[in-house]
């Protein structure tokens, strides 16, 4: 092909898509502390705007290919034996998704957050933290290996770690930075665990060996834990840190401290969708592991609805959406657990969507409110934020599952898919249509308390007042992804094609479940999500749409008010012991007893040796000289010794030769 | 022809010498023409050994530690001599400001 060379003009330097931010990030770090608030706009927006634009002609170079899994090796990064680990990137059908969604909402949150963040201190700070955090992101998509994927996972962790401490003079930021970043830590030791066993398994960590490999594989059997199923149970326990699912996901709440862009952006959009996206990029490994298939459901299903019951009670507006994020991830895993990875990345882009939106809308309100994140002190400012009220209905609406918006398509195909599952089915399909009717009513529990009823706040020390239109625009953009971003899936609810899931099919295979002949049931699954949906709105429209007050809390109530308890049982159980074995074993015996009193030992030896030895430096110039001579003759008789050893053993009188 | 032998015994006798009066006086002066001695009972040995090797290495040794010695003279020499100014002294043992 004549045109070949120049259809691939973006495609053969991959490279660049994440290089941009990371220039980005490096000139505003670097430089961005002298320069006026505009420049490091420039930069960071231009960068991953760029950025952006990159993608998108990629990925039209891809369509141009004719869908060609394209992949790269840039360069060798380590080689030891017959171990490569390559900066070898690709791009396929589930990248591409992956590559729009971080570059598209990253680039939309970037444009807010220079309304949101114009007068807080550390512009520059910020804006090259999350240029970086876009570089790792963009790794960890393109990685064409686990090792590369890995430097984007651990990458992303760290700006996580950096944005939610942001303010890091307020404690509680710090802190809740510091727990994020070591309940990763827990994740990631498995996630590396699985990464050895793979290699073990298949002397290669490159996607394209170890996945071919992988499929001439005997699956495991259900209940069977053999290679694979533990290597998949390891990465999904890396998954869990990362995607905040049951056991590890208490960092996630707390890293609502961080600036609310960030929370859209890491904390909602992009960051903790890498555990989904790792689960669906390995589903060769997991299908031939139904038990580690069956954990995945299990977890992501227990997550969905436990992070959805505690979302229904909590004060702070943040707070909410981040449970409900949880919560949402719970629906991705659980999607990934049945065998529909196509369904859970669906879910997964539009929740991209409509949960940045939702953030985003929060953060316009606590702006509009001055920083108020309180809901019980807000109230009545859909007359007041119009815009923000309509955005904020349209990722509400979205969310909660209504028809035609996004998340009604992503979370019925879910919800298809869990029913269809061979493994306790029904009763994943169940919790989850109980988890939707959670979602719908804590949702509107939260545009009620609000947007609607009366004023809850003191008008003399709140002005309320729309937000600046870098913030607004991004979240009408935003709304009206949410609102189209599910319509790929729209045919099949009538007989017709999947586009999505078909555009996905030559990544995901045979793995994805033939949906024929079930469309009634698809149909009426459907209307019982919108039924389920509108149920929570009815509940939360009595409890919530009158005159209301926080009340005082009391039996379930509060349970689920103090989360369960749960970080409270980590206190006792892990941390504390963890701290008193610390304190009174690692500090006082083994570092204070042990490691300072050997070395402090050795320096008491060493000068008790030299006090006595001191004294043979006299300062006497002839004793010295006597030392010399001393040494000259021990000396000579060692080089003499063969000479005189005869005379030595045999002892004659006459020794003189 | 005096055999090597002999003037190798005569070194010896000389570097012996010139040890025991190194240790044992304590004129800073004596101390030095001891060391003087020993340096000379080395060249002594080293033309010796040239001399029956028939190799002209020992000389051009020797030629070297009469240079350095010679040096070393100039350098000792004045050291005796700003002692002897500031300490009215010339007895060794009480040159040991550097003892602990």
């Amino acid at each position: 092909m004549p045109t070949h060379e120049h259809l691939r003009l973006i495609l053969e330097y991959l490279w660049i898509i994440p290089l941009l931010p990371l220039l980005g990030s490096a000139v505003n770090g670097l430089l961005g502390a002298k320069w006026p608030n505009k420049f490091v706009t420039g930069v960071a927006l231009g960068s991953t705007g760029l950025s952006f634009a990159c993608a998108l002609e990629a990925v039209r170079e891809f369509f141009a290919d004719g869908q060609a899994s394209f992949r790269k090796e840039f360069f060798d990064w380590i080689i030891a034996g017959n171990f490569r680990a390559g900066f070898d990137l690709q791009l396929d059908q589930l990248t591409v998704v992956m590559v729009l969604v971080v570059t598209g909402v990253g680039f939309l949150i970037h444009i807010y957050a220079t309304g949101y963040m114009a007068h807080e201190g550390g512009y520059y700070r910020f804006f090259s933290y999350l240029n970086l955090f876009m570089f790792f992101m963009l790794i960890l998509v393109l990685a064409a290996n686990f090792v590369l994927l890995f430097v984007g996972w651990e990458g992303v962790g760290l700006c996580s770690y950096l944005l939610i401490g942001f303010y890091f003079l307020k404690k509680s930021a710090a802190d809740a930075g510091k727990k994020a970043f070591i309940v990763n830590r827990i994740g990631d030791f498995g996630f590396m665990l699985g990464m050895f066993l793979l290699f073990r398994a298949f002397g290669s960590l490159d996607f394209q060996t170890v996945f071919a490999k992988a499929a001439t594989w005997q699956p495991d059997a259900m209940g069977q834990f053999g290679t694979l199923t533990i290597a998949c149970l390891l990465l999904f326990m890396g998954a869990t840190g990362k995607s905040a699912q049951l056991p590890l996901y208490v960092w996630l709440p707390d890293a609502m401290e961080g600036p609310t862009p960030v929370s859209a952006l890491i904390h909602a959009a992009t960051m903790v969708t890498a555990g989904v996206y790792v689960v669906a990029r390995s589903h060769v490994l997991f299908t031939h592991a139904p038990t580690a298939m069956y954990v995945v459901a299990i977890v992501g299903c227990a997550t969905a609805i436990f992070a959805a019951t505690i979302g229904m009670v909590q004060p702070d507006i943040k707070k909410v959406l981040a449970y409900s994020t949880v919560s949402q991830l719970g629906y991705m895993f659980l999607a990934c657990g049945v065998g529909a990875f196509g369904a859970g990345i669906f879910h997964l882009m539009t929740h991209s969507f409509f949960k940045a939106l939702l953030f985003l809308s929060a953060g316009s309100v606590i702006h509009a409110m001055g920083g108020e994140q309180d809901m019980w002190h807000m109230g009545g400012l859909a007359s007041k934020i119009k815009v923000t009220f309509v955005c904020m209905l349209f990722g509400t609406i979205a969310i909660t599952g209504f028809a035609p918006f996004a998340g009604f398509f992503s979370k019925d195909a879910i919800l298809f898919a869990a029913y269809q599952s061979e493994n306790s089915g029904k009763a994943l399909y169940g919790i989850g249509l109980l988890a939707a009717i959670f979602t719908s009513f804590y949702m509107f529990r939260l545009v009620w308390l609000t947007f609607g009823g009366e004023k809850r706040y003191d008008e003399h020390h709140v002005h309320v007042h729309e937000s600046p239109g870098s913030m607004t625009v991004p979240l009408m953009i935003l709304a009206l992804l949410s609102l189209v971003g599910g319509w790929f899936a729209a045919p099949a609810l009538g007989n017709g094609p999947n586009y999505f899931a078909d555009f996905l099919a030559p990544v995901f295979g045979n793995a994805e479940a033939p949906s024929s002949h079930t469309h009634s049931l698809e149909l009426t699954l459907s209307i019982v999500a919108v039924l389920a949906a509108a149920l929570g709105l009815i509940v939360a429209w009595r409890m919530y749409s009158g005159k209301v007050s926080r009340g005082t809390s009391t039996g379930l109530h509060k349970i689920l008010y103090n989360k369960y308890y749960v970080d409270e049982l980590y206190q006792a159980t892990i941390v504390g012991p963890l701290v008193w074995l610390s304190r009174n074993i690692f500090w006082k015996v083994v570092d204070v007893g042990m490691i300072d009193g050997s070395v402090d030992g050795i320096a008491h030896g060493t000068e008790a040796v030299g006090d006595t030895v001191r004294h043979t430096q006299s300062g006497n110039v002839r004793s010295y000289a006597v030392w010399v001579i001393i040494g000259a003759i021990v000396i000579l008789a060692i080089i003499f010794w063969p000479l005189w050893r005869p005379a030595f053993f045999v002892a004659t009188s006459g020794g003189v030769r | 022809m005096v055999p090597t032998n002999y003037y190798l015994i005569l070194s010896a006798i000389l570097f012996g010498l010139g040890i025991v009066g190194f240790v044992f006086k304590r004129n800073i002066i004596t101390l030095f023409m001891a060391i003087e001695l020993m340096l000379n009972a080395v060249n002594l040995a080293f033309v010796a050994f040239s001399q029956s090797l028939g190799k002209p290495d020992g000389e051009v040794f020797v030629l070297f530690v009469i240079v350095v010695a010679a040096a070393e003279a100039a350098v000792g020499l004045g050291i005796i001599i700003l002692t002897a100014r500031n300490r009215r002294s010339l007895n060794v043992e009480r040159v040991d400001l550097l003892k602990l």
